[in-house]
């Protein structure tokens, strides 16, 4: 009897702390969701209160619009690209950096100076997205004036008359921005993959060197199963950067929120968002949220469950 | 126990009768206390901030009120409505507070939602408050009184025959004039006058003059045309001009009312198109200019990379900063084509930067003597000296005033224009058609498409627009 109440008392104790958290979880986040799943059946323009319901209207036309199902092929390739070479070179980059080195002592350490390279890696990431944008346009600036042409007109390699139009040129503009989103991601990767390669007892690489191992072998049958867990995170995480690309989409490429030339960068996020904003289709809009929401959902599942592996312990 | 109140007690017929009374005292005192958390004296309950009507005044406007003024502060800076601000309190002995921002939607929606709007709002920007949504909420004051009322230059006439066509057309909503759309802008090529004198180059009358004068640009190292590549806004703004021009105003007409030939079967679009294309073609372009950014193209054509770039008439102040003292910026009509129907001094114009005077403002006779005076000559020659534009007054500006180069320019273009004037809707109208066709320009200029496969692009976009739920509404004559 005591222990129903001493059960009962406890539950009220935990629920007194919860109950406000939860209630600003369900307000703040829980709550616009289902609006956003109630407007996407609806014609709201997002300027005036009032709307009719459409039923599924949005989500048929959705199919049929060429430019989101572009817009949706081209996050498949970020999804893709993103995770796979970030996380490659962050592993390689953090590998070389702690465990690259060899001295004759036969410790493990890393090469020459990767105390400094860790920091040096570590700065793009310490730059928000809106500078980066700024950045890499001057980098791909389409003129003289543009680090990118500047350079490669020094070297005779372009003709100064007709430079490179990095970001207007439908087969370059997506990894033209797919190499910053790298290059941005690559340092964090890299503190977070060093952080956990230095976790793992130096014991086991000095075995491994005794045995005759050479740094690919101890790449791959040490450090890598190691990592697992810290890789698979990464890659969800990488892959709902890559569902959502907003920022440099917008800011680079031309047109109204980005995704120029002709639609050739064109991300979900921004298709949605000229919807939204531009076009005054809110409701329209609103389904194409829905099916971005559902998307990196299901991705995190899949890659989750797809990477899952037997967990080491040390 | 009797059921009948004693003098101890209140009944519930006493109850409901008191409250009921209390209630009748305490809404008027409510209002007159809002009134007074305003800030302004609300002209229907306090009597003394009401002025006598008269011939000089003609809304009535109260000595020594307080005026609250909130414009939008982007291109054109707010210094002109600081400018305007002085004059008036000088005028009229008020008090007025200044908000110069850009959002204005996050600082003026609590506002009129809470029933004490400013007395003037410039409603512009990007997040501006849609004017027809605050039309369609009662929330602003018809201004048709302004228009009415005599102008300060003139008190014999109307402010309304002091004004641009088409000013009060544009500021209707549902039948009521509520907007003043204050600034005249008016759209073409721009160059360098020193650059010009330099190379001996005449101004440009026809297409063919256009492209000889970029020819010789280029031989001489220059680019011949510039355009803000990354806003194909721009360079639209050519070929929709050159259509006009050339197949006169049914033309510009079709497209804004979405007939199935605005662009396919329609010479003069095709001939538009393959002007522009021609600039291409001969690769008379600035090097890089179409992946550049307005300022980027711009601040290069100011330095003397390119001898034409199209744009609007708030060039100028735009780029003040990076404009070289001796530019010498001078406007330029859109050259016209073989056979054109609208002669080279034609332009495009238009009004922008709606003011607008809220119905439930604290001082509204303040606010409408203050657009009353913003339509005087003294306060557009103000605008166009701080602001370096022009307004929607006719000869709104003193001729004897200086103004810069390229604002001078643009002022005499405008005489020169007269009634020669046009201006597209469909951008306002239908901003999926504009998106497309800026598309369908952007591979034009990067020479992805030709000008065939632009016209064919251009009519899918009005086909488009057509079956918006939209094109019922929208028709002009």
């Amino acid at each position: 009897m005591s222990q129903v109440a001493q059960g009962k008392g406890r539950i009220g104790f935990i629920a007194g702390f919860l109950v406000l958290p939860l209630a600003l979880y369900l307000t703040f986040v829980i709550w616009p969701y289902i609006q956003t799943f109630g407007y996407s059946f609806t014609n709201w323009s997002g300027q005036s209160p009032t709307f009719d319901f459409v039923g599924l209207d949005n989500y048929a036309a959705l199919m049929k619009d060429e430019v989101f199902r572009g817009a949706l092929w081209h996050n498949l390739l970020l999804l893709v690209f993103v995770p796979t070479v970030t996380i490659l070179l962050a592993l390689f980059f953090a590998f070389m950096v702690n465990a690259g080195g060899r001295s004759g002592a036969g410790g493990v350490r890393g090469v020459w100076g990767s105390s400094v390279y860790k920091i040096v890696y570590f700065f793009p990431q310490v730059l928000s997205l809106a500078i980066l944008a700024v950045l890499f346009g001057a980098v791909y600036r389409s003129d003289e004036g543009g680090l990118l042409n500047g350079f490669l007109t020094k070297l005779g390699l372009v003709d100064p008359v007709h430079p490179v139009e990095w970001l207007n040129q439908p087969d370059l503009a997506l990894w033209c921005l797919l190499l910053v989103v790298v290059w941005h991601g690559v340092g964090f990767y890299l503190v977070l993959f060093s952080a956990a390669m230095q976790s793992v007892p130096k014991d086991i690489y000095e075995a491994a060197l005794l045995d005759g191992a050479g740094r690919a072998q101890t790449f791959l049958k040490v450090t890598l199963p190691l990592l697992w867990d810290s890789v698979q995170t990464s890659a969800v995480y990488l892959g709902i950067a890559a569902m959502d690309m907003f920022v440099l989409v917008s800011t680079m490429t031309s047109g109204q929120f980005g995704g120029g030339p002709d639609h050739h960068s064109e991300v979900m996020a921004t298709v949605l968002m000229r919807n939204f904003l531009y076009f005054g289709k809110s409701g329209y809009a609103c389904a194409m949220g829905v099916v971005m929401l559902v998307l990196t959902m299901i991705l995190s599942i899949v890659t989750l469950r797809a990477t899952r592996r037997e967990r080491i312990e040390f | 126990m009797s059921m009948r109140s004693t003098g101890e007690g209140i009944g519930r017929r006493d109850l409901i009768k008191r409250s009921a009374a209390l209630g009748l005292i305490s809404v008027p005192t409510m209002s007159f206390l809002s009134a007074c958390a305003s800030g302004g004296g609300d002209t229907s309950t306090k009597g003394p901030d009401k002025g006598a009507v008269t011939k000089e005044n003609p809304f009535g406007v109260a000595k020594g009120g307080k005026l609250d003024v909130v414009v939008f502060k982007g291109g054109f800076g707010d210094d002109y409505a600081k400018a305007w601000e002085a004059a008036f309190d000088k005028k009229w002995g008020t008090t007025s507070s200044h908000l110069g921002t850009q959002e204005i939607a996050a600082k003026l929606q609590p506002r009129f939602n809470g029933g004490n709007p400013p007395d003037v709002i410039d409603d512009s920007g990007a997040q501006q408050i849609k004017v027809d949504v605050l039309a369609k909420g009662g929330q602003l004051a018809e201004l048709t009184a302004v228009l009415d009322a005599p102008s300060l230059d003139d008190p014999a006439k109307k402010v309304r025959d002091m004004l641009i066509p088409g000013t009060v057309e544009q500021g209707t909503q549902g039948g009521k004039f509520v907007a003043l759309y204050y600034v005249y802008t008016v759209f073409g090529f721009w160059y360098s006058g020193k650059l010009f004198k330099e190379k001996g180059w005449a101004e440009p009358k026809t297409w063919d003059e256009f492209l000889d004068i970029c020819t010789k640009a280029k031989a001489a190292g220059i680019g011949g045309l510039a355009h803000q590549g990354k806003y194909p806004y721009y360079i639209n703004v050519v070929i929709m001009d050159l259509i006009a021009k050339k197949g006169g105003l049914e033309a510009m007409k079709a497209i804004d009312n979405l007939e199935p030939n605005a662009f396919e079967g329609n010479p003069a679009a095709l001939a538009a198109v393959e002007a522009v294309y021609e600039v291409v073609e001969k690769d008379l372009l600035m090097a890089g200019t179409n992946g550049l950014t307005h300022t980027e193209s711009q601040t290069a054509w100011n330095q003397y990379k390119a001898a034409f770039i199209p744009s609007g008439s708030w060039l100028e102040n735009e780029q003040l900063k990076q404009t070289p003292d001796d530019f010498d910026m001078k406007f330029l009509p859109v050259p016209t084509l073989a056979d054109s129907k609208l002669p080279f001094e034609a332009i495009r114009a238009g009004a922008g930067e709606p003011f607008i005077v809220p119905e439930k403002a604290a001082n509204k006779a303040g606010g409408l003597e203050f657009l009353r005076s913003m339509l005087s000559r003294e306060w557009s020659t103000l605008f166009a000296q701080q602001a370096n534009s022009l307004t929607v007054v006719k000869d709104g500006v003193d001729p004897n005033v200086k103004l810069r180069p390229g604002t001078a320019s643009a002022v005499a273009a405008v005489k020169t224009a007269g009634s020669n004037t046009f201006s597209y809707l469909y951008p306002d109208w239908y901003s999926e058609m504009d998106t497309e066709i800026q598309n369908a320009s952007n591979e034009l200029m990067a020479k992805r498409i030709q000008p065939k496969e632009w016209i064919k692009r251009a009519q899918a976009a009005v086909d488009k627009a057509a079956k918006d739920p939209n094109a019922k509404n929208n028709h002009r004559s």
